[in-house]
């Protein structure tokens, strides 16, 4: 427990503050930058530990019609922060669209946490850098070379790779896939990410809940930036899904019956059929059943299960975790 | 660990007598969402509420405190609340939510709420959890069984049910007793409960069960800032009546017991488990 109050108390309280050192401007493109304008106000208050650069200007000038002059105000390097890419391979987007979800969570992130360095949706940057943690958000088409070249790049450029998303993580709904799109009629191969890399983490969900994205990237942080005791516990919290991405790259409905139901452990709680996104889960004799025409194979049933892992170090501290991340966040705790 | 981690623990029996009416024990439950709902602590909640068949639950979302008052009494039997989950957070459009279970659905409330993968707009939309101790479960057709053939009740004329003293319990609305010991029951409990190390609802915001009290009160913890809050504020609101848990009999050492005898049991399940097979071992949920 000592743990957790001291955790609570960096977020809440006395922030380490340090000298500014050069981590590369976030350069960010008008069209991303605009909107960030407009919803600024209460996230910009957090940092306590602002560097000269930044006068009073901001709050008075958010109004809504002046837009031109925002290209200096994200240029804030904060040391600290990790960095964090968004590769985008063979996906709906439905995942970056779940992370944009946490709404001016997503700017707390942003602008204590960490810097989206690469991110083809929200960041202007061609090439993918060097980065702390990459989010790989669908499958590779490998009849496209350059997803495959992209994938590649991203696990040798990325200290951390995550599937993010069900996608990524076992294929999901592009395991359905057979190719004659439009434009591209010759693509019709997909696998996910851990076919052809390896994947330290899964976060798997079509898509994975806002909240699950918010836990990872704050979980992140504190494993690459915090003190032991707060590596200790972002390692706890981690390595559940970690040891998904050691399980391997298939997930189906089936899982439940493998290796909870075969397995002589369910015992009907009926949390699968709430992770279904398709609603393929029902519960029948107090025992999931599984449609196998409609389940997409995005394995959120199984990993949602509190019978596939249930750590009781991380769980049993729920309520100082839970908080914890809300004062990460800047909410709750009045 | 046995009885986890809380902040108090007190008897108990709800106030209102037409709740009690019905109720298994002290009322705890339905009495606690009514006063969480009527003071807009809870939206609704997740209960076991009336299924096609006589006491075979089917989790409802209960709005009113009339919907609470129908789900009253235990059924013991499988009832998947959490399955309801994200249908009272997305499609009922609740923004607090109170839920009811067993030891292992509420840790499978907590998982999702620190593991949402597939919670969307799950994790800080529940307002109240409550868990009830729980030994194990029966399938339905387990309890079937037991009630009709083992009782010589049919299913339609039982009035309630109760396991208690060593005997399961089924009460006939004609006002006979039907008991059988409960060690004939054993062999109907659901496998899936034999690895299960919490008997007193260790995660939940309160925690509630016959088990301590006299009869007609139940035993309540509360174990997080929510709980203590919303039982305060219940207190206050003179919608329980109180003893302190240690001036009556059995309390906390009965409690204390019989967790432990459901932990040291299941551990050994657990153990016995990892070689199952010959050089092979089934699966630990817990690692």
């Amino acid at each position: 427990m000592g743990l957790l109050s001291r955790l609570k108390e960096i977020f809440t309280g006395n922030k380490p503050e340090e000298p500014e050192a050069a981590s590369e401007p976030v350069t960010v493109p008008e069209p991303s930058a605009a909107p960030k304008s407009a919803a600024a106000p209460e996230p910009v208050t957090v940092p306590e530990a602002r560097p000269e650069a930044k006068p009073a200007v901001k709050p008075g000038d958010v109004k809504v019609e002046k837009k031109p002059e925002t290209q200096e105000m994200e240029e804030k390097p904060v040391a600290e922060k990790i960095t964090i890419g968004h590769v985008h391979m063979s996906g709906c987007t439905g995942c970056l669209v779940s992370l944009a979800d946490n709404y001016e969570g997503l700017f707390t992130l942003l602008d204590n946490y960490a810097d989206l360095n690469y991110c083809l949706t929200l960041a202007d940057v061609r090439d993918i850098p060097k980065m702390d943690v990459a989010l790989v958000e669908g499958s590779v088409c490998i009849n496209d070379h350059h997803s495959v070249e992209d994938i590649k790049k991203a696990r040798e450029n990325a200290t951390i790779v995550v599937a993010l998303g069900s996608c990524a993580a076992y294929g999901n709904i592009t395991r359905f896939a057979r190719g004659g799109q439009w434009n591209q009629p010759q693509h019709e191969a997909y696998v996910p990410i851990g076919d052809l890399i390896n994947v330290d983490l899964h976060l798997p969900g079509c898509p994975p809940s806002k909240e699950a994205i918010r836990n990872v990237a704050v979980m992140a942080y504190l494993l690459l930036r915090g003190t032991d005791e707060q590596k200790e516990l972002a390692a706890a919290y981690l390595k559940p899904l970690m040891d998904l991405a050691q399980r391997g790259n298939e997930a189906c409905g089936c899982d439940l019956i493998y290796d909870v139901i075969n397995q002589g452990i369910c015992m009907g709680c009926g949390t699968c059929a709430a992770a279904c996104p398709v609603r393929a889960i029902t519960i029948e004799g107090g025992k999931p059943n599984v449609d196998r025409d409609l389940c997409i194979k995005c394995g959120a049933c199984y990993a949602q299960c509190p019978r596939s892992f249930f750590n009781f170090d991380v769980m049993n501290q729920f309520e100082a975790i839970s908080e914890a991340i809300d004062a990460a966040m800047g909410k709750g705790d009045e | 660990m046995v009885l986890g981690n809380y902040k108090n623990c007190v008897s108990a029996r709800a106030a209102d007598p037409a709740i009690l009416s019905a109720s298994q024990d002290g009322g705890i439950v339905t009495q606690l969402f009514a006063f969480a709902l009527e003071e807009g602590i809870i939206d609704g909640a997740i209960v076991a509420g009336q299924g096609d068949e006589p006491y075979k639950p089917e989790p409802v979302v209960a709005t009113t405190v009339a919907e609470l008052m129908e789900a009253r009494g235990t059924r013991y039997t499988i009832c998947p609340n959490v399955s309801m989950i994200k249908e009272a957070t997305r499609s009922y459009g609740l923004d607090k939510v109170g839920i009811v279970g067993t030891p292992c659905q509420i840790q499978a409330v907590r998982k999702a709420q620190l593991y949402p993968m597939g919670m969307r707009a799950v994790p800080d939309k529940i307002a109240l959890a409550i868990g009830i101790f729980c030994m194990e479960n029966f399938p339905y057709q387990g309890l079937e069984t037991m009630v009709e053939d083992l009782c010589n009740v049919k299913m339609e004329s039982a009035v309630k049910m109760d396991i208690g003293k060593g005997k399961f319990s089924v009460y006939t609305e004609r006002g006979a007793v039907s008991q059988i010991p409960l060690k004939l029951t054993h062999k109907f409990e659901q496998g899936g409960c034999h690895v299960c190390l919490d008997y007193v609802a260790n995660l939940a915001d309160v925690s509630t069960g016959s088990v301590g009290s006299p009869d007609g009160w139940s035993t309540v913890f509360t174990r997080t800032k929510a709980g203590e809050s919303i039982w305060g504020k219940a207190i206050e609101a003179g919608y329980f009546e109180t003893k302190p848990i240690e001036d009556v009999k059995p309390g906390l050492d009965l409690v204390t017991k019989l967790a432990t005898d459901k932990i040291t049991k299941n551990q050994k399940t657990l153990d016995e488990r990892a070689s199952f097979g010959v050089g092979k071992g089934l699966r630990n949920p817990y690692i």
